[in-house]
């Protein structure tokens, strides 16, 4: 395959100041993003968590071990990545059937798998499985695929995430099908299927709404709809999260001011609603500075998966950089009451292990991408 | 591989970098759509949101005042408030209420009764609201409640003022008790007035006097948090306490009079004539005030209904008795003023008497009758035949008009709550509430207290005070005077005089005092064991049948059970030049009134004239 590569591609000036992170397989605005984005996660969570300093220790060392992930998974040539790509897969799937059949019960769904040394979500795992195979799946023949393909990559899809949703956790089986989904649409899936894809999703919509959800699934769309109809249970969660955010205004109501989760009015502040602590506390200068930065990340992300040397990179670095929107819609989303209530925390900010430690992962094989290029090209 | 490879790839490439740009659109259209939104609540709805901002961590708590406090006339305290801890439960926090209660019965005591009331208690309260389970929990109990709190979610250990009555039972019928708002006391109030007051006085002094010793409430602006608990407050007005109640009443000659009764039961009231001022109210028996207020069991309280006595049965105030014979110095100064005898006419007792052109006797209370008789004879031997026959020549309108001057048959308007007025007959009232013409033999019986006519203790004695003092009425009243908060003393405003008796000589008013200080002091006087050396004294003793003899039966004390027993009247007061006390006694079922409800007056006339 080399010698093929468009002359632009081939080296990275060493001379230049990213050189030296480029030594460890690093990109300076990526890795530069991440960390103002932890920065800022950090010091709202001192203020949502109550002035919580072990709190704010263990959000520390989740951020630490995420780091040391990524720099890991930085080095892994992508080409080593592809090669394990099915594998990875095929144990992720696996691990989610073995916590079906023996995972244990954790806040009313089955999501841990109990290593006897460790606990562990094969649903996390598969975050980065599911678009390591599709785009290493989709890579192997011409783009875009022929139908035979599409219906093994669709299938592909769905056994994850039907897995993930039997747990059943809505939110990850969400963001697992749109990393599915996104390796497929920039796989160039063309948009007349797309748009046939869409209709034929509202008879299944309505199918799964009758036979595939259960009880506390509908309850959070029907509170979705009208918080009002359930104000002491679940639309309790919206109506104060639009209070908090509503409350924030143009310049908020300062750090460590706001009412709303200061006096814990705000459920799950520290976690799933952290966005409306900002809102608050910070107002709307505060968010617009915030969305700028993921923004930036987004685009940084994006600009890395175009520049990458082959299909399989292009794929899986768009794919992951996709997912990572759709964490942070989902959550903005969820929290200013513009989508449901699915349990989809905002990437790097709210408190919580998991997803954390997925999500840097997920940037170190966009770091892989970025850094590897000239390595390939020699 | 070679060219083809190469145009697949840069074919590859372009479709790739169409679809990230594709991606872009949808990724600035979603959250151009998201900061529309935050725009929205934000900015356009930014008022609305911080108002409910606002309205979820600011709450306004009432802050109830504290009830004001009762004193006797020497500022002995008869009810105050005493700081207790309650074991209190939220049901709405509980799941399973019997298990809690079993496993709580475990750290402090928890009986039947206190059950039976948490129950009866929590179907009048709302979910969210605390119900007392326990309502004062001995220190003990307080120490082990604490230690095991975090067994018991939903259970709470409340620190309060509680109403308590040192003297509960001898001033049960005059200072009365507080209790748990009720849905009925709701109507009597202002809701917003007693947000925070958990108590309201339910009797007595406590009931009359509730505007005055209920105080204002105050408020607290506070910041909660979500679950309602206090962080800050922000701005407080603090609640104006109630007003301290000083009264008439004397605890000694409350204690004395109720000793004085000893197994008997009865009434007794005794009024400074100068001012109407109560000096002792007495109903007997009494009962434990402090029962009530935390709710009492139903135990309790079917004791106390079910009781043969009646305790709680006001006599002073609601009990309507025939006056009897103390009717008589009344008449007989009637008789006096109006012309119609003078103080020297005698007349013949057989031992009956017969309206002109009637066969039936009417009997005195003395077989063979007591002979020639004038008036001072009539009242100190309480001579029935020289009644009727007076009574007979006043005629019933005239003894009606003037009793009424005395304040019979009408509530005096005591401060104290549940007065009943006596019944003062007239041919008027007989036909509008009998719808029957007035018997000429009525008239006779009226004028020795028989009959229809029918008093109150309070009202027998304000009519004694009203002879005392020469004709001035008082309204009779327990409270002397009110300290505000401030300290500022203010009168009551009771002590003007309501009505003065018309005088025509003032001769007649001492003949017939005369005559009542002849009843204690002459050796055939019917109270004539009650004399005093110190003063003297002027009575005049009575019996009311509660029993009525047949015609030509015999009433003979002895045979009849005690339930159907006369009861025993004594009207007096002290010292007779210038009064200081009046008394009126009843004793119930007691027989003759010399004998049993005499020395009860004698007894508090000492006490309240001659001090320790």
């Amino acid at each position: 395959m080399a010698g093929y590569y468009p002359s632009g591609l081939k080296e990275s000036d060493p001379t230049r100041s990213e050189g030296l992170l480029a030594g460890i397989h690093l990109d300076l605005p990526l890795l530069t993003g991440l960390l103002l984005l932890c920065a800022i996660g950090l010091g709202v969570l001192y203020s949502a968590g109550g002035e919580d300093m072990a709190l704010l220790k263990r959000q520390l060392v989740r951020i630490g071990i995420g780091l040391l992930l990524l720099l890991f998974i930085a080095q892994i040539p992508p080409a080593l990545l592809r090669r394990w790509a099915p594998w990875v897969y095929v144990v992720a799937v696996g691990m989610l059937v073995a916590v079906l059949v023996a995972g244990e019960v954790g806040k009313g769904a089955q999501r841990w798998l109990d290593l006897g040394f460790f606990r562990f979500q094969p649903s996390e795992l598969t975050k980065i499985a599911m678009p390591l195979m599709l785009a290493w799946f989709l890579a192997e023949k011409r783009l875009p695929p022929s139908w035979g393909r599409l219906i093994a990559a669709a299938l592909m899809i769905v056994i994850p995430v039907l897995l993930i949703a039997r747990q059943p956790d809505l939110g990850t089986s969400l963001l697992v099908a749109s990393a599915g989904i996104f390796a497929l649409f920039l796989a160039g899936l063309s948009w007349r299927f797309i748009s046939g894809l869409v209709l034929a999703a509202i008879p299944l919509a309505w199918a799964v709404w009758e036979w595939g959800m259960r009880e506390y699934q509908r309850n959070r769309v029907l509170t979705f709809i009208d918080p009002e109809r359930d104000p002491l249970g679940t639309g309790y969660h919206i109506i104060q999260s639009k209070i908090a955010i509503g409350s924030g205004g143009l310049y908020g109501k300062g750090w460590l001011n706001g009412t709303q989760s200061q006096l814990e009015f705000l459920p799950e502040r520290t976690t799933d609603f952290i966005f409306a602590v900002i809102s608050e506390e910070f107002g709307l200068n505060g968010v617009l500075i915030l969305l700028a930065l993921y923004l930036f990340i987004i685009f940084r992300g994006l600009y890395i998966a175009t520049q990458a040397q082959d299909t399989f990179g292009r794929l899986l670095g768009g794919s992951l950089i996709l997912v990572f929107f759709v964490y942070l819609f989902v959550n903005a989303g969820m929290v200013s009451g513009i989508l449901p209530v699915v349990g989809v925390p905002l990437p790097l900010v709210s408190y919580g292990g998991t997803s954390m430690v997925t999500i840097m992962a997920g940037f170190g094989i966009l770091m892989s991408i970025q850094t590897h290029r000239r390595l390939l090209t020699g | 591989m070679g060219i083809e490879s190469f145009k697949d790839h840069h074919r590859e490439t372009r479709l790739f970098v169409a679809r990230v740009w594709q991606a872009v659109f949808f990724i600035l259209l979603l959250l151009g759509g998201l900061v529309v939104r935050l725009v929205y609540l934000q900015i356009d709805q930014h008022q609305y949101f911080s108002e409910m901002s606002t309205e979820n961590r600011v709450k306004v708590q009432p802050l109830p005042p504290t009830r004001g406090l009762i004193y006797d006339r020497r500022g002995r305290i008869l009810a105050e408030n005493i700081p207790v801890h309650s074991l209190v439960v939220v049901p709405e926090k509980v799941a399973d209420l019997d298990a809690l209660l079993t496993r709580l019965g475990e750290v402090v005591t928890i009986e039947e009764e206190d059950i039976a009331r948490f129950e009866r208690l929590r179907r009048q309260r709302r979910r969210f609201e605390n119900v007392p389970i326990r309502s004062i929990l001995a220190e003990r109990e307080v120490a082990a409640f604490s230690v095991n709190r975090h067994r018991f979610p939903g259970v709470d250990i409340e620190a309060k003022l509680l109403r308590y009555y040192p003297h509960g039972v001898e001033t049960s019928h005059v200072v009365g008790y507080v209790g748990r708002i009720s849905e009925r006391d709701l109507q009597r109030i202002e809701e917003s007035a007693y947000s925070g007051t958990t108590h309201i006085g339910k009797t007595g002094v406590e009931r009359y006097y509730e505007a005055q010793l209920h105080g204002e409430v105050g408020l607290q602006r506070v910041e909660v948090n979500a679950f309602g608990r206090v962080v800050k407050v922000l701005e407080e007005r603090p609640p104006t306490p109630g007003e301290d109640l000083h009264l008439a009443l004397d605890l000694d000659l409350q204690r004395e009079t109720l000793a004085a009764f000893g197994e008997e039961n009865g009434a007794a009231v005794a009024i400074d004539p100068s001012n109407g001022a109560i000096l002792a109210m007495v109903s007997k028996p009494g009962f434990e005030t402090n029962l009530f207020v935390e709710g009492i069991s139903s135990r309790d309280y079917r004791a106390l209904q079910d009781s043969p006595d009646q305790p709680l049965f006001n006599r002073a105030l609601r009990g309507r008795y025939p006056p009897g014979s103390t009717t008589k110095p009344f008449v007989g100064l009637l008789g006096l003023e109006s012309g119609v005898i003078s103080y020297e006419e005698r007349t013949w007792c057989p031992g009956f008497y017969r309206l002109p052109n009637h066969q039936h006797r009417y009997r005195d209370w003395k077989k063979g009758g007591h002979g020639w008789m004038h008036l001072a004879d009539a009242v100190i031997q309480s001579c029935d035949v020289y009644f009727y026959d007076l009574a007979h020549r006043l005629g019933v309108q005239r003894m009606h008009d003037f009793l009424a001057w005395f304040g019979f048959g009408r509530r005096a308007g005591v401060d104290v709550t549940g007065e009943l007025g006596g019944l003062l007959p007239s041919p008027e009232w007989k036909r509008s509430a009998r719808n029957m013409p007035w018997y000429p033999g009525e008239t006779l019986i009226m004028g020795i207290g028989q009959g229809y006519f029918l008093s109150t203790p309070l009202e027998l004695a304000t009519a004694t005070a009203t002879l005392a003092s020469g004709g001035v009425r008082y309204r009779p009243h327990v409270v002397r005077a009110l300290r505000g908060p401030d300290g500022r003393v203010r009168s009551s405003g009771y002590e003007e005089a309501v009505f003065e008796v018309p005088i025509s000589d003032r001769e007649n008013w001492d003949n017939v005092i005369h005559s009542m200080v002849e009843v204690v002091e002459n050796p055939r006087g019917t109270a004539r064991r009650i004399q005093s050396e110190d003063y003297g004294i002027a009575g005049k003793t009575g019996t009311a049948q509660v029993f009525t003899v047949g015609q030509d039966e015999e009433y003979n004390e002895e045979e009849v059970p005690k339930k159907m027993r006369d009861h025993a009247l004594f009207i007096a007061f002290a010292p007779v030049e210038s009064p200081r006390i009046a008394v009126a006694v009843i004793v119930e079922n007691g027989g003759h009134g010399g004998a049993v409800a005499a020395p009860i007056a004698g007894r508090m006339m000492a006490r309240y004239l001659k001090g320790e």
